[in-house]
């Protein structure tokens, strides 16, 4: 039973479990709007679980990440505003309104645009590697702002969604569900992923890039195929983010959204499963209730983002493994696959 | 011809304006390793200060002065607050935490003045026009920007090259723990570099006040380009900010004065501005991606 709670995937499980009666719950409890708040919830835990995997598993600070997050939002619109327009895509590519379609088009568009910007800011690192991933973000976000053709500034509304396989994709607890069912699948990838050998390469690139090319690794192939991934999974939400909202907007690549995204996986701890949806989860809700009591949320919510990273180090998760009392084990003593405390690593010497 | 030269000027207008903020940042990445995203914060503070003293008392020099002040306090204060933690920390706390920041500044700003930008007059003496070419007015006030913009790079050029604290600015950047070492007074050379970086953020504020409307979300405009300015300069070189902020200023001007007009050509005129502004935004970032690739310290690292 220990070991039991000892694993994060128990806990992720029984998460996911508990969560999926939210829809059930919410009418009694007398507020449905709990439905959509949970949602987005789970929709943010996409994409944050996804920055997790480059910002935490392979320490690659990508300040870009919401530039995949609106690319996968931008399929679904565009594909969706030729379906409505009757015109095939750049003349060829027939329009949809059907999930089955738009999902699998934004994830392949979010992991086509991470493969050709990782390539090139991949051949930098530390501050360039910041600044040059938040430079092709804005230049997306600048693209999508001037094509008045998709709404421009405005964006863009989708309004009728094709029910996929029988399920209405209007009705919140269905949607909520889809989800919550992707979240699952997605978090069980990374969950392998952080186990496999690409895994540990990852982690190894994070503590000490030089070791693991004198080791014969070559790194730059690795971070760029965790890279890509991490970009398809961002689409992925974005696509879900923009069947939620019925729109997509500029909005939703600005740098702020990739900020957000950054706070989401520090909150709840880097390099953790879990940890990027509780992020996502404190963070959506923090912003409801914030905005619930002032209008100025954003003046009581920017101390509380200051007053976590200075104190609390690791993150939510860090911070619930000291209330436990555990002491961090030694780094031999991890399982396989299981991350120690941030803090307990050996850091490497820290250049510059 | 004329046109040319005016938007030529312009762009060394919003250059020397990149470079005052550039100047601060890049010290500060250089010299203490932070990443400061609340730069613009300071921008936006000295902007404000200005606008409010400006409309109370009427006077430019009193809104000049209150500008400076109000910038160097309050960068001083979250020096000493906020960053001194973070020094010690990595990339990533330091973007989030000065993240935070923002959010606080701006909505602070938003509690005490409203979210209504404010207008500023130019100075009565500076109105006017000035003839630097036949045929070619160009406003005083602008000039004027560009004096200040070249004068500071000028005493920056001394104070770092000449002086002795410029010189340990100067081993700071290249040798930050020998400086230490040395028995210097690292933190006061800190919170004193800071404080000087926040002084010219905020004079950047004063001054393109009369020209931009000030208004929250002014710092975040200017900061991104700012990190263009920083990172293709060469980060922690001052020459290279200077070099980089007229390249980006002249970059950007100029592709938003000719884009559209080029692209007006081959199609309707409406989409030809939205797309042509667009792909003007997109222009410095393209710059930069091509010199990080490149050149992938920047054009003129301080660290080689």
């Amino acid at each position: 039973m220990r070991n039991l709670l000892r694993d994060e995937r128990a806990w992720v499980v029984a998460l996911l479990a508990l969560a999926a009666f939210i829809p059930v719950l919410a009418p009694m409890l007398d507020s449905p709007a709990t439905v959509g708040l949970a949602t987005r919830i789970v929709i943010y835990a996409i994409a944050a679980s996804s920055l997790n995997l480059i910002l935490g598993h392979a320490g690659l600070v990508s300040f870009g990440h919401a530039a995949y997050f609106g690319l996968g939002g931008y399929a679904v619109g565009i594909l969706y505003a030729h379906y409505g327009s009757g015109e095939p895509f750049l003349g060829f590519i027939p329009g949809s309104n059907s999930l089955l379609v738009t999902l699998p088009a934004a994830i392949l568009v979010g992991g086509i645009g991470a493969a050709i910007i990782g390539a090139l800011s991949l051949r930098t690192a530390g501050v360039q590697f910041i600044m040059i991933t938040l430079a092709f973000a804005q230049m997306l976000y600048f693209l999508f702002v001037s094509l008045k053709a998709y709404g421009g500034d405005d964006g863009l509304a989708i309004r009728r969604v094709a029910p996929v396989l029988g399920m209405n994709l209007r009705d919140a607890a269905t949607l909520f569900w889809l989800c919550l069912g992707l979240l699952a699948v997605w978090l069980f990838l990374m969950d392998r992923i952080a186990r496999s050998r690409f895994g540990r390469v990852l982690a190894g690139v994070r503590q000490g890039e030089r070791r693991m090319a004198a080791l014969g690794v070559r790194t730059y192939f690795y971070k760029l195929v965790a890279f890509v991934i991490a970009g398809m999974g961002a689409a992925m939400a974005g696509a879900l983010m923009v069947n939620y909202l019925r729109f997509v907007s500029p909005d939703m690549m600005a740098w702020t959204k990739s900020g957000e995204l950054m706070i989401m996986v520090i909150l709840g701890g880097l390099g953790t499963l879990l940890g990027p949806v509780i992020g996502a989860g404190v963070l959506v809700a923090l912003e409801y209730t914030l905005s619930g009591i002032t209008e100025h949320w954003q003046f009581i919510e920017g101390p509380i983002l200051l007053l976590v990273v200075l104190f609390a180090r690791g993150g939510l998760m860090g911070a619930v493994r000291q209330l436990a009392g555990r002491r961090a084990p030694a780094p031999e003593a991890v399982p396989a696959g299981e991350l120690p405390p941030r803090d307990a690593l050996p850091e490497t010497a820290t250049h510059g | 011809m004329a046109l040319l030269l005016e938007q030529l000027l312009n762009g060394v207008q919003l250059g020397v304006t990149l470079f005052l903020l550039a100047a601060g940042l890049t010290l500060v990445f250089g010299i203490m390793g932070v990443i400061n995203l609340a730069h613009g914060s300071l921008y936006m503070v000295g902007a404000y200060a200005a606008a409010v003293a400006a409309s109370a008392t009427g006077s430019a020099i009193v809104a000049l002065l209150a500008g400076l002040a109000a910038a160097a306090a309050v960068g001083m204060v979250v020096e000493y607050v906020v960053l001194r933690r973070l020094y010690a920390r990595d990339h990533l706390d330091q973007v989030l935490a000065t993240f935070g920041l923002i959010l606080f500044f701006n909505e602070g700003i938003v509690l005490l003045l409203g979210r209504q930008p404010l207008f500023v007059n130019v100075p009565e003496a500076l109105r006017g026009t000035v003839r630097v070419l036949p045929g070619v007015d160009y406003p005083v006030y602008r000039v004027a920007i560009i004096a200040v913009g070249l004068l500071v790079a000028l005493g920056l050029y001394v104070l770092i090259q000449r002086t002795r604290v410029g010189m340990l600015v100067r081993a700071g950047a290249t040798h930050r723990e020998m400086v230490r070492a040395l028995g210097v007074d690292v933190r006061l050379l800190y919170t004193m570099v800071f404080g000087l970086g926040a002084l010219l953020a905020g004079l950047a504020g004063v001054m393109t006040g009369p020209i931009l409307s000030v208004q929250v979300g002014m710092g975040e405009q200017i900061l991104i380009q700012t990190f263009v300015v920083v990172v293709i300069g060469g980060i922690g070189s001052v020459r290279g900010a200077l070099f980089g902020a007229v390249l980006v200023g002249l970059v950007d001007t100029v592709l938003r004065a000719y884009v559209p007009g080029l692209l007006r050509q081959v199609m309707a005129g409406s989409e030809a501005d939205a797309l042509g502004a667009g792909l003007a935004s997109m222009g410095v970032y393209l710059l930069m991606a091509l010199v990080l690739l490149v050149k992938p310290r920047g054009l003129f690292p301080a660290h080689a």
